[in-house]
């Protein structure tokens, strides 16, 4: 008895410290990433400090106002393309995933078995041909080649999918007919309200995904005033980085990084939630 | 003329981009897997109680949500020769002057890697978490009244129940662990620096089409299309399988409830 007692406190100690020296990892190099932003190049230079200076509002107005990294810009520029993002999946998605799971016709199988076998296929692999239908089409160095492919999101279709599966009654779907609903209707009044929870989740992850997306930026965007913000951070690490202000630095880092930082703490039982449910599914 | 960049990219580069990118994604997925196996254990535990639970899982996960860019660029300036963590080991007296990280392929190999581990971590551990609770926990009761050790219990009942899940997160990860892209570009500023050791494919695919050289690139999308669609065959299949796997399950589960009430009329 004694020595199950002594095992069990022994797993608790070693399971809370195990833990504990994982959060410290997570959390530590956020906490200086905030701190330095507060310093100046000069407090910088002298070494590293645990506690806050006073610099976070000059480091700030010197990123807003840095004609070589428009900041601000980048950021509203990836605010308007993660939002329409996320706006766009879920809806043709959701769209999409009841389309399949309602109707019966001719292609349906076939219809499901290609989104999946899309789902699973790396987007770098089809990189060349896009941006070349992109240049073919003018839309090269635009924002739209962004914002438009998320219409087709097999992993989103395919979560809203198994979320109809378990959450759908059919027999909704034919008193609505019967009521008199036509078709469009009743997807957008009755079942697509419905959907709000995985739709929330979803939304927040493709928000999430297409913020940090650097890859397909990189190679479709040219001109600064377009770019999102992983392209200005690639562009400041390219850049003579031995004359930089490294107060400026950290504050691009924190300004780049934070918002979703803030976003998720407010969020984050629905996006554990979110990820727990995609998981026991699959 | 239509070969020779099929034949030109699967030159020695490809195989040592190949090495490097799967190298890159072992030493960060081990110890990932381990932690995030020896984390769903405990949180799943019922005997094992957890203080502050909700905290460790919201803090675990952050790191998944980060720009992976910013990541790598944080982790530049953090372990610069200049920089805080050099400054707070020489502070310490732990080391003499500042270690070079990403002057050695070691340093900058452990640095991208310790990056894909802390932003990966938290999402798988959430993963198996969601497996493990679906085992049926009269198993683990019925394991305990006999005299399991938790240790027992997890290997010989817990890692063979969810085996296809792990499977399926392997693949998974693998497959993402062939796209390694933002975390070495950033950190080597699209070098590989030194030597090419972190040098991986699609930072080559990036490369070719901004050169751009679009013949040897296609020739290395076609390459990586081959890999990837033996990957997500295997990944399909599983997937198919485990279903009727699952609805095999749930059908002698009945057949087992019904003889125990037939049994006890």
């Amino acid at each position: 008895m004694a020595s199950k007692n002594f095992s069990s406190v022994a797993r608790s100690f070693i399971a809370h410290l195990v833990l504990i020296i994982l959060a410290f990892m997570c959390l530590f190099f956020f906490y200086i990433l905030i701190i330095n932003s507060t310093c100046s190049h000069a407090d910088l230079q002298k070494g590293f400090s645990a506690l806050p200076k006073n610099y976070f509002g000059k480091n700030f107005s010197a990123v807003a106002n840095d004609g070589t990294f428009p900041m601000m810009k980048g950021i509203g520029n990836s605010i308007i393309v993660s939002s329409l993002c996320a706006a766009i999946c879920t809806y043709f998605s959701a769209l999409t995933a009841y389309g399949l799971y309602v109707y019966d016709f001719k292609l349906k199988k076939v219809a499901f078995t290609f989104i999946m076998i899309i789902l699973v296929m790396p987007t770098q692999v089809t990189a060349l041909g896009f941006l070349r239908l992109i240049t073919n089409m003018g839309l090269y160095d635009t924002l739209i080649p962004l914002i438009l492919p998320s219409i087709a999101s097999p992993a989103v279709f395919y979560f809203m999918y198994s979320y109809l599966q378990s959450n759908l009654q059919l027999s909704l779907v034919e008193a609505a007919r019967i009521d008199g609903c036509s078709e469009m209707k009743i997807f957008n009044r009755i079942i697509f309200p419905i959907m709000k929870p995985a739709v929330a989740v979803q939304a927040i992850f493709t928000f999430v995904g297409s913020w940090n997306n650097y890859f397909v930026p990189a190679l479709i965007l040219q001109s600064k005033e377009k770019a999102t913000v992983p392209i200005l951070i690639a562009t400041l690490r390219g850049a003579d980085y031995m004359n930089f202000d490294m107060g400026k630095v950290y504050m691009m880092i924190t300004v780049a990084i934070v918002p979703i930082i803030i976003a998720y703490l407010f969020l984050s039982k629905f996006i554990i939630a979110g990820v727990a449910l995609g998981g026991v599914k699959e | 003329m239509g070969f020779d960049n099929y034949i030109n990219v699967m030159g020695k580069d490809f195989f040592t981009y190949m090495g490097n990118t799967f190298t890159l994604w072992m030493i960060g997925f081990v110890p990932q897997i381990v932690i995030a196996l020896l984390l769903a254990s405990w949180f799943v535990d019922a005997r094992l109680k957890i203080h502050g639970e909700q905290f460790f899982k919201v803090v675990i996960y952050l790191p998944n949500l980060i720009m992976a860019s910013a990541f790598a660029m944080l982790f530049f300036t953090l372990f610069s020769t200049s920089g805080p963590v050099n400054s707070i080991l020489t502070s310490l007296g732990i080391v003499n002057g500042p270690i070079d990280f990403m002057g050695t392929p070691v340093g900058t190999r452990l640095l991208i890697a310790l990056m894909n581990f802390l932003m990966w971590f938290g999402n798988t551990t959430i993963m198996l978490m969601a497996a493990i609770m679906g085992i049926s926990p009269d198993i683990f009761e019925a394991a305990s009244i006999d005299g399991c050790t938790p240790r027992q219990s997890f290997f010989h009942i817990t890692l063979p129940l969810i085996r296809p899940i792990l499977t399926y997160t392997l693949i998974t990860s693998l497959i993402g662990g062939l796209q390694m892209f933002d975390v070495p570009q950033i950190l080597t500023n699209g070098q590989g620096n030194p030597n090419r050791t972190s040098y991986t494919l699609i930072m080559w695919l990036n490369n070719l089409l901004r050169a751009p050289d679009y013949g040897r690139a296609g020739a290395l999308s076609v390459y990586l299309f081959i890999v990837s669609g033996i990957l997500c065959l295997v990944v399909y299949k599983m997937v198919n399988g485990q279903d009727n796997d699952a609805k095999a399950e749930q059908k002698a589960a009945k057949k087992r409830m019904k003889a125990m009430k037939g049994g006890k009329q």
